[in-house]
């Protein structure tokens, strides 16, 4: 093995303290799918562009390809496995399946999060405020449109459920 | 053909597993088996010689496990990549070697590679191999090419991979006598597919039985497959080769075998250790494979009312350093220009080039946006030239629908005639010029216009010959507890396979939607495939699973007509049932069925007792299986078509245009679509949304910006303007029309590749529309167009 040092490391990560020692370089996106094996978390550019490695941070969206694991400790992190409450998808994964909101489904794990705590801050959206929330995602396959309307309609089902 | 499925907007079944993470894709293989990482030393030059690799710094990194070079490849994996499509034409076809062999043709070409423990150490290690390189003159851009005064390959020096004519018609004759005649000189910039997860290969070898399996982001399975096993001499059954979730491909992903899918699998089986590559993103910019850079050159003849009776087109196409792919591209622009029309007489010349830079195979259209280009934007020259309406000249010139079976007199890209299965266009026209409000647009412009705002509306039509051959298959088995396993050989990289072919075995068969399962691009599951490419998986996995459905349906008839004693003309099914009709209570479960297609010796459930030889009187005289039939509830069926269908549509779009700065903005965007028989609407939507924004990107914001010494300036999401939701219309308006084609049993015609074909032609028109500038190259972004506008006030501003 290579003995490039590491430091330890705790965070909690879905409501789940980890303690995994991480390599200083190790971006975040790398240790949450390569060390703790959460490979739900892609990784699309590894510049910050594209926004498929998206999670959040103590509950505010982050491009985790631009962060090391290390400046992580002790923070609360929460990736698309911890989207779902139980069997009961959260609403912004119905959403996405009821208005055809994804394809490939690389890029929509970055969506789902940045989501996620967009409709935390405004839960009510206009259709400008659902494409102002989205636009800093690259999605190839969709063109777009059925995620907004997935926006609107994951705002529609928090009420229902609330 | 509707039933209970198809034709119905089904959610998808891939959803629950790709909302919560639980994806398979290919860097999400095997985390946590202890695999090593390779990365690349690759190219920094589009053009030089290796003098000497030396690789000594890079042994000393902590971690590293092997370096590989073109000196440790052996047997066939040493030889060039091969030719996929030959084809006659192609006199000077030249491939790639999987680590350069002393020349490097692009910046990017794989030079030597490093295994390590991780990509880290291996990115450590790539940077301490020193390379020492001659630098030869670059070659970049067609009018380089063209002018031939350096040679890409040292052994072409025109530059001329392939040189292609065909002709119906006696074009000169028709020319000379045309009352109207016309030139045009078109270009199209590079663009690519641009997939948001790249290449990825992750190969495991098992040194107790001497297999491979291999895990790989492509759109074949099966021939990435059979390449690995010719690469590294291994015999195909000890080969299975895997595409798990695969995160958009839209072409670039059906070029193989990519280098590195056969130098993984090679380092796995030398060092006995799974090993994987992942592409960064800027690895897949300049090592993977671009499209659609074109010249054009038109010359039309034509009568009074805008009849084209003669079409002289000669074009030169970018193909970039090698020709893995053959010319499948410009044969489809050659061919598929024609579009809905039916010119007098038509003469296409064209010359595939080499250029020193990334190689240039299919992206979604495929040559066809670069034909549609040069056809619309010739109707529209001909419209202004005659004063006509723009839709006036199409309609002039459409193949009419009496006219099906229709013979273009031409070879299509399969190599068979090009012959349309069916189509009504001047329904389609009827249909767009509704849904954009064609007719009542001149006065809305006139409006703007005496506002001072820039409006424009522009139209484009295509025909997309969809399910080229020569065959797919698929496996439909009923297991014991009434579920259906379907296996197909193509791929999925996101059009909801596992979806639609579910859709069409659940009505063939007769069972719950729910019950039914679809396995894709699985050697292990099937062994015999093409690919997912060519908007042809719907037409042909769709047919095959249809076959395989209807012989199981035939199969599970003959045996529970046995077990009810009763006649299977009298039978059906029903929820997974098959019951005598009238009389419900003589019935079986498709899963018991099953049990008793399988007689046994051996129960090992409950379900199995009911097929051994002692649970029910038998006819002592016959055999258990009755002659003719096999064991098991299955059947595997293939469906090979004797030609392409062709799905065809028609775009309009309404721009506005800023005077002062000359953004554009796409007010309205309409498109009218016939795919044939719908299978599922919402995910055809979703196809043809998806292309139409990827049209709307090569149109106005996609370029790759290669500089004289064919460095890639642009070579990062930072720089390659993708769109994101704030460059798109907000207003997309869809309409179907369906006209099944008589080729399949379902008549499909695939939807695939439609939505991006004529997008830049209806731009172009559309903007030329409301600044009366021509627009003859694409894309077209703001400043080129404010340019433009300054250079050429002469043209505007709009009539």
């Amino acid at each position: 093995m290579s003995d490039e040092p590491t430091h330890p490391i705790t965070l909690t990560v879905n409501g789940v303290r980890r303690s995994q020692p991480a390599v200083a370089r190790r971006t975040l996106c790398d240790y949450l799918r390569h060390d703790l094996g959460l490979t739900g978390t892609h990784v699309g550019c590894e510049h910050g562009v594209c926004g498929a490695c998206t999670v959040l941070l103590d509950g505010e969206p982050v491009r985790s390809c631009l962060i090391f694991a290390v400046s992580v400790h002790g923070h609360q992190v929460t990736t698309v496995e911890g989207l779902a409450e139980g069997e009961q998808l959260s609403p912004e994964q119905q959403a996405f399946g009821e208005c055809h909101a994804l394809q490939c489904g690389f890029c929509t794990p970055g969506f789902l999060t940045t989501i996620t705590a967009g409709l935390a801050e405004n839960p009510d959206p206009t259709r400008d405020q659902a494409v102002a929330m989205i636009a800093g995602n690259l999605c190839r396959c969709t063109g777009y449109h059925a995620i907004v309307d997935a926006v609107l309609r994951a705002a529609e089902l928090r009420r229902e459920r609330s | 053909m509707v039933g209970r499925y198809v034709g119905a907007p089904v959610r998808r079944v891939e959803d629950r597993r790709l909302v919560t993470g639980n994806g398979r894709y290919t860097d999400d293989i095997g985390v946590h088996t202890g695999t090593l990482e390779a990365a690349f030393v690759r190219s920094p030059h589009a053009h030089a010689r290796i003098r000497d690799i030396d690789v000594t710094g890079a042994l000393d990194v902590d971690g590293v496990v092997a370096i590989y070079t073109y000196e440790d490849l052996a047997g066939a994996a040493a030889e060039p990549l091969p030719i996929l499509i030959p084809h006659p034409a192609l006199h000077a076809g030249r491939t790639a070697y999987v680590l350069a062999n002393g020349v490097v043709h692009h910046v990017g070409a794989p030079v030597a590679m490093v295994v390590a423990q991780n990509r880290y150490l291996a990115e450590d290690a790539v940077a301490r191999i020193s390379v020492d390189y001659e630098i030869l003159p670059a070659v970049v851009g067609l009018d380089a090419a063209r002018a031939a005064e350096h040679a890409v390959h040292e052994d072409v020096p025109d530059n001329v991979a392939a040189h292609l004519t065909q002709q119906v018609g006696d074009v000169d004759a028709a020319m000379a006598t045309a009352p109207h005649r016309l030139e045009l000189d078109l270009e199209i910039s590079r663009s690519c597919s641009m997939p948001l997860e790249g290449k990825a290969v992750h190969a495991r070898w098992d040194p107790d039985d001497g297999s491979l399996r291999v895990y790989s982001a492509t759109q074949t399975a099966t021939s990435v497959r059979a390449a690995i096993a010719a690469k590294l001499g291994l015999p195909l059954p000890k080969v299975e080769v895997i595409a798990p979730d695969v995160g958009g491909g839209f072409g670039v992903k059906i070029m193989h075998p990519w280098p590195e899918e056969i130098l993984v699998p090679m380092a796995a089986i030398r060092l006995q250790r799974p090993v994987k590559w992942t592409e960064d993103r800027r690895e897949h910019f300049i090592s993977s494979a671009h499209e659609r850079g074109q010249q054009q050159h038109i010359s039309v003849g034509f009568d009074d009312q805008g009849r084209i009776l003669a079409l002289d087109v000669t074009f030169w196409h970018d193909n970039g350093a090698y020709t893995p792919y053959g010319i499948i591209c410009p044969i489809v622009t050659s061919t598929q220009l024609l579009g809905p029309y039916k010119p007098g007489a038509y003469r296409v010349d064209f010359h595939s080039m080499y250029t020193t830079t990334v190689i240039v195979t299919p992206y979604r259209g495929a040559g066809r946006p670069q034909g549609a280009f040069a056809m619309e934007r010739t109707m529209d020259r001909i419209a202004q030239t005659l004063g006509l309406d723009r839709t006036a000249v199409r309609a002039a010139n459409f193949i009419q629908p009496d006219e099906f079976p229709f013979d273009q007199g031409l070879i299509f890209q399969d190599g068979r005639p090009l012959i349309y299965d069916s189509g009504d266009y001047p329904a389609q026209l009827e249909m767009i010029k509704r849904l954009v409000d064609w007719d009542g647009f001149a006065d809305r412009q006139a409006a703007a216009q005496a506002q001072g705002r820039l409006l424009g509306i522009g139209i484009g039509c295509y025909v997309e010959g969809t399910g080229p051959g020569p065959y797919e298959g698929a496996h439909v088995q009923v297991l014991t507890d009434g579920s259906v396993e379907v296996a197909i050989g193509l791929t999925s990289q996101g059009q909801g396979h596992q979806t639609v072919f579910a859709q069409i075995v659940a009505d063939e068969l007769g069972v719950p939607f729910e019950q039914v399962r679809v396995t894709t691009g699985d050697t292990r599951r099937f062994g015999y495939a093409v690919g997912t490419f060519a908007s042809r998986a719907a037409v042909m996995s769709g047919s095959a699973v249809a076959l395989a459905a209807r012989s199981v349906r035939a199969k599970a008839l003959r045996v529970a007509a046995d077990a009810l004693e009763a006649s299977e003309d009298d039978l059906e099914i029903v929820d997974g049932v098959v019951a005598v009709r009238g009389n419900p209570t003589a019935c079986i479960e498709l899963g018991q069925v099953a049990v008793l297609s399988n007689p046994l010796r051996y129960a090992f459930d409950e379900a199995a007792k009911a097929a051994t030889q002692f649970a029910r009187p038998a006819d002592p005289d016959r055999p258990p299986v009755a002659e003719g039939e096999a064991p098991g509830l299955e059947s595997r069926d293939y469906y090979s078509p004797p030609r392409c269908t062709f799905a065809s549509g028609m775009h309009a779009a309404i721009v506005e245009i800023d005077p002062e700065t000359s953004e554009i903005s796409i007010e309205k965007y309409c498109v009218v679509h016939d795919c044939g028989t719908l299978i599922n609407p919402m995910i055809v939507r979703g196809q043809v949304h998806g292309g139409v924004a990827q049209g709307i990107a090569g149109a106005l914001y996609e370029t790759l910006d290669y500089d004289e010494h064919g460095q890639l300036r642009n070579a990062s999401f930072m720089d390659f303007l993708m769109p994101y939701v704030t460059e798109l219309p907000a207003r997309l308006e869809l309409d179907h029309q369906q006209t099944p084609s008589p080729l399949n049993p379902l008549g499909i015609k695939g939807a695939g590749e439609a939505g991006v074909i004529p997008v830049s032609a209806v731009l172009a028109a559309a903007v030329e529309d409301a600044t009366g500038i021509r627009i003859e190259s694409m894309p077209l972004s703001p400043s080129r167009l404010f340019h433009l506008r300054q250079d050429r006030p002469g043209e505007g501003p709009a009539q």
